[in-house]
């Protein structure tokens, strides 16, 4: 039995170029219309660490920057994003040098499994781009699109307060 | 997914030429819904018409005093623009109140409008649904129907419009800009969306061929007194059981003129504009916001399982009327 991938495509099909920049690094690739952003980072870069949960946004796993940006790769397609900065879990940390809200993770024991991880950070770190966490409330209320099943949620929301700097309590 | 073929076009009228040419083509936005619907082939898209080069990104004001959201601004820069949180705070509370931020960055005003309903009968290709194979039946009639409507639907369709941010548009009044092959043209909001009646696969009155370009919000935005309401079954990213939009116009205790509408209720924002009319010259106190909301309940009709809507909606409605009279703050 063989498997149908998308290069068996039938050549009828049109695939478009795209130039992404991909954690600083320029790629220009074909690519089937219907490639989502998630599938090309893992199954043409190479770049795992971004995860495949629902694949329906429903549970943030997938979570990558755009243009410094949160959104779900599942629910966009590659080449919808042609030209754009697009930022993954592998290009947050400066050679050994970890990103601030990796280490706070890690300090704070924001995780168990560790499947949805690479979302909340790059969530959090997006957020923080958006200046939006102002609050406890902020980071639990904006958080809430990425789903840790393991519930680790009040380590998750001490790790981002950290970085953030957000204060206790309710959003003015 | 299955295959399709994609395009992304840099003139209006070269989206409009394309979607008439095309067989099967849509227009993709955000794509949040969309892609999502294409992936449980629930629609199944020949073509893609990407509207993302097109000039409909900006949020300027309109001549009359009024505000214009380009139909490709997303969901995140509407609410946290500066003049839709001023002049439009309950526009701004109801968008914030949908989705998550990652969808909200991604999803546009326009596909925002025209997103379909949750009903899982609607997304299940293993059971009948009308509104996507019409004559098919409805599966939510006799079957679970506790997130269903109790407004208007009809024996072939009692799901859902599901937007938060439409309940707010509705009761703003807003107006849809939208450009087809016969050109430019306006239509009120509450005319913009559809009750089901026999027609359930149709959601919207726009043709095959037309775009959104804006949606324009009158000068009166309610901003001193108005709020939004959404109660659903957990805190945050879930969709409305019941929402509420409200503004009210105050002089004094005395109410100018008034804006209600509900959500999660029916196949459209549901607007009540009888109940609106209720509340002008009236005392903003909680009898009267009791007496307006038992009148729009009145002609509620429920299924088996969500009767209960009828009394959540009646208390909501009171609870966002106090809410807004108090300034906006729940």
């Amino acid at each position: 039995m063989s498997l149908t991938t998308v290069q068996d495509a039938p050549a009828l099909v049109m695939k478009t170029r795209i130039t992404l920049q991909i954690n600083g690094t320029s790629y220009t690739l074909d690519v089937a219309p219907w490639t989502s952003l998630l599938d090309l980072l893992r199954e043409y870069i190479g770049l795992a660490g971004t995860k495949k949960g629902c694949d329906h946004g429903q549970c943030g796993a997938c979570t990558v920057l755009a243009d410094g940006k949160p959104i779900n790769s599942c629910l966009t397609l590659a080449t919808m994003r042609d030209g754009q900065q697009i930022t993954t879990i592998e290009g947050l940390s400066s050679g050994e040098q970890l990103h601030p809200m990796q280490q706070a993770f890690l300090d704070y024991d924001g995780f168990q499994c560790g499947y949805c991880t690479p979302g909340q950070i790059c969530l959090a770190v997006g957020l923080l781009n958006q200046n939006l966490l102002k609050t406890t409330d902020d980071i639990r209320e904006l958080m809430s699109g990425t789903i840790c099943r393991c519930g680790a949620y009040t380590n998750i929301v001490a790790a981002v307060q950290e970085v953030s700097g957000a204060h206790e309590g309710a959003s003015k | 997914m299955n295959p399709f073929s994609y395009a992304k076009p840099g003139q209006l009228a070269e989206a409009v030429t394309a979607a008439t040419s095309t067989e099967a083509a849509k227009f993709i936005g955000g794509g949040t819904n969309l892609l999502d619907l294409m992936k449980v082939n629930v629609m199944r898209p020949r073509h893609l018409i990407d509207l993302n080069n097109l000039p409909l990104r900006t949020i300027e004001p309109t001549a009359d005093g009024g505000l214009r959201l380009g139909a490709l601004a997303t969901n995140a820069e509407t609410a946290y623009n500066a003049q839709v949180r001023q002049r439009y705070p309950m526009l701004s509370d109801a968008i914030l109140a949908g989705a998550s931020a990652q969808l909200r960055n991604m999803a546009t005003n326009g596909g925002n409008l025209l997103q379909r309903t949750r009903c899982y009968y609607f997304y299940d290709t293993g059971t009948p649904c009308n509104k996507r194979t019409p004559g098919e039946g409805c599966s939510a009639l006799q079957g679970f129907n506790r997130i269903h409507a109790i407004f208007g639907a009809s024996e072939q369709c009692i799901a859902t419009h599901p937007s938060d941010m439409c309940v707010a548009l509705a009761a703003l009044r807003a107006v849809v800009r939208i450009t087809g092959k016969n050109g430019e043209r306006t239509i009120p909001f509450d005319d913009f969306h559809r009750l089901p009646g026999d027609t359930p696969h149709l959601d919207a009155n726009l043709a095959e061929d037309e775009v959104i370009t804006a949606v324009d919000l009158p000068p009166e935005g309610f901003a001193d007194h108005s709020a939004y309401l959404k109660l659903r079954d957990r805190a945050s990213y879930a969709f409305a059981l019941v929402s509420v939009a409200v503004g009210l116009d105050l002089e004094g205790e005395t109410i100018r003129s008034a804006a209600l509408a509900l959500g999660g209720v029916a196949h459209k924002p549901w607007r009540d504009q009888e109940a609106e009319a209720l509340l002008v010259g009236k005392t903003a106190n909680r009898n009267q916001f009791t007496i307006v909301a038992d009148a729009v309940l009145a002609n509620a009709r429920p299924y088996r399982d969500n009767a209960f809507k009828v009394e959540m909606a009646k208390r909501a409605i009171v609870r966002a009327l106090e809410t807004a009279r108090e300034g906006g703050k729940q």
